[in-house]
């Protein structure tokens, strides 16, 4: 008999899931952030060229149409605050096609917050917090350590390049001998997000969390971007928060323009097409949303499921989830 | 023979890699925040044994390679080839070469069965079991009274491996020995 009904969590560590995400909303109710739950399935969906939709036939009062499943709550939450929600998060199921692995399931549950006149260093602190909160490190002798990076201070001491300014073949070079593949024709950011993933990462958020921030303009993807005070490059105004090699959360001081960010989803999906990859609908009510206006402020993404699988001391996503996807 | 996507990739699988057939240890999904997916991949390359570590971009994919592990029973060798037959009843014989054979022709005794590894139906590598019983050909004489001390000497075996072996032990002795640390089980 096949033994693959059983879950891949005990139901010792599903209790203290439920515990911990009961933290997480303690947490929020102390300071005000109202929960919302907004739909899996829109009309709209995410463009970005690295992530795989995946997508329903379903019968509306439309008729038969194709809605998206999310890839993130964002959308659906930019929409409420530009109808003045104010603070708010969600603990949102998320979709994402081929992605499994230790540290990946296709569908997980994605902790996603925003802070309408937050800026982003305070947004910063705010995710820490609640990662100690999670870890259950929050005062006492032993609260969780903060460090903030600049993505280009990590690639000259990891690497001893400037990632900004080193020439392609450089890059190229350097992602080939790492990697050992082929990078001879690959794109700037394909190379740096190679040596990201496999030397730098993995040192990351070991003795406390690490921040990164000032990442490429070109990888800003619904962030604004900012000049760098050293040399004036344009730099996105987003952070990574890393724990012991494990990326937990990404977040952005949100793009408001609604111009730009229409032009950046025709621009992915202008991307999509050279690459022979299928184009996404994109969400023309979130633009209207932008549109009307949408309060400035920061936002970011966390992937609570790995922040359980660290703060119980697992190795893999899937055992701390009740069925992880090849036993879904 | 078809091609595998890196999504389709796990332990086990016989993949072609710059023109060698290899077998996937391991494939480690990995993905930067926001940007560009991949797989660390751990390949064991069949021909030379060798383990490969490479990194491909998610969705690439490489094509599958037509390997096959037979069991064989070996029958001779004619100073130039070895000689294995299947045990399907089909009496149907493979040459393997001294290159393929590798190591396990220390280990080689008639009619004892063997794992051989076909790439294209040609014979790659040989795998011995696990254990194996062989005769001692050569050692020096063995000492009575001695069981208790847990001392050793070397020992020829009819198949020209060298193992070691309790001091007790004496030529034309039959003994079991394991093939994967190459050491002295018991006497058979």
């Amino acid at each position: 008999m096949i033994d693959d009904w059983r879950p891949t969590a005990t139901i010792v560590t599903l209790r203290e899931r439920a515990r911990l995400i009961a933290e997480v909303r303690t947490f929020f109710a102390e300071r005000g952030v109202l929960e919302v739950e907004t739909p899996v399935l829109g009309h709209g969906g995410s463009t970005d060229v690295h992530l795989a939709s995946l997508s329903a036939e379903a019968t509306t009062p439309a008729g038969r149409e194709r809605l998206w499943l999310q890839t993130s709550p964002e959308f659906a939450m930019k929409r409420l605050l530009a109808a003045g929600a104010g603070p708010i998060f969600q603990l949102a199921r998320c979709f994402r096609d081929g992605e499994v692995g230790r540290r990946h399931n296709l569908e997980f549950t994605m902790l996603e917050w925003y802070r309408p006149g937050l800026p982003l260093a305070a947004l910063i602190e705010e995710t820490t917090d609640l990662v100690r909160r999670v870890l259950g490190r929050e005062s006492g002798d032993d609260p969780v350590p903060l460090r903030r990076r600049r993505y280009r201070e990590l690639f000259r001491e990891a690497l001893g390049i400037d990632p900004f300014t080193v020439p392609i073949e450089t890059l190229r070079r350097l992602a080939a001998e790492r990697g050992g593949l082929a990078m001879d024709d690959a794109p700037r950011d394909d190379c740096l997000d190679l040596l990201m993933s496999l030397v730098i990462e993995p040192q990351l958020g070991r003795g406390g969390v690490e921040a990164v921030v000032d990442y490429p303009a070109s990888q800003a993807a619904l962030a604004r971007r900012h000049r760098d005070p050293e040399d004036g490059e344009w730099v996105a105004s987003r952070f990574e928060l890393y724990l012991e090699g494990l990326e937990l959360a990404n977040g952005y001081d949100e793009l408001t323009d609604a111009a730009e960010q229409a032009a950046r989803f025709a621009e992915d999906n202008a991307t999509r097409r050279a690459a022979g990859l299928p184009e996404v609908d994109v969400d023309v009510r979130l633009l209207a949303a932008l549109e009307h206006g949408m309060p400035a402020g920061s936002g970011v993404a966390l992937g609570i499921d790995r922040l359980i699988q660290l703060a119980l001391g697992h190795e893999s996503v899937a055992e701390v989830m009740a069925f992880a996807t090849p036993r879904c | 023979m078809a091609n595998y996507s890196t999504n389709e990739f796990k332990a086990g699988l016989k993949v072609m890699l710059d023109g060698d057939p290899c077998a996937i240890v391991e494939n480690e999904f990995v993905k930067p925040g926001k940007g560009q997916a991949f797989n660390r991949v751990k390949l064991r390359n069949l021909m030379t044994g060798r383990v490969w570590e490479r990194t491909f971009k998610s969705g690439e994919s490489l094509e599958g390679a037509d390997v096959l592990d037979l069991d064989m029973e070996y029958l001779y060798n004619d100073g130039e080839m070895w000689y294995f037959m299947k045990t399907d009843g089909s009496f149907e014989q493979y040459p393997v070469e001294k290159k393929a054979l590798g190591d396990t022709e220390k280990w080689l005794k008639e009619q004892v069965v063997y794992t051989i590894t076909l790439w294209n139906d040609n014979a790659i590598s040989v795998s011995p079991p696990n254990f194996i019983e062989l005769e001692v050909t050569e050692t020096d004489p063995g000492l009575k009274g001695d069981t208790a001390q847990g001392g050793s000497k070397p020992a020829t075996l009819s198949s020209g491996a060298v193992v070691r072996v309790p001091l007790f032990i004496n030529e034309g002795e039959v003994l079991k020995v394991d093939t994967r640390s190459g050491e002295y089980v018991s006497r058979a």
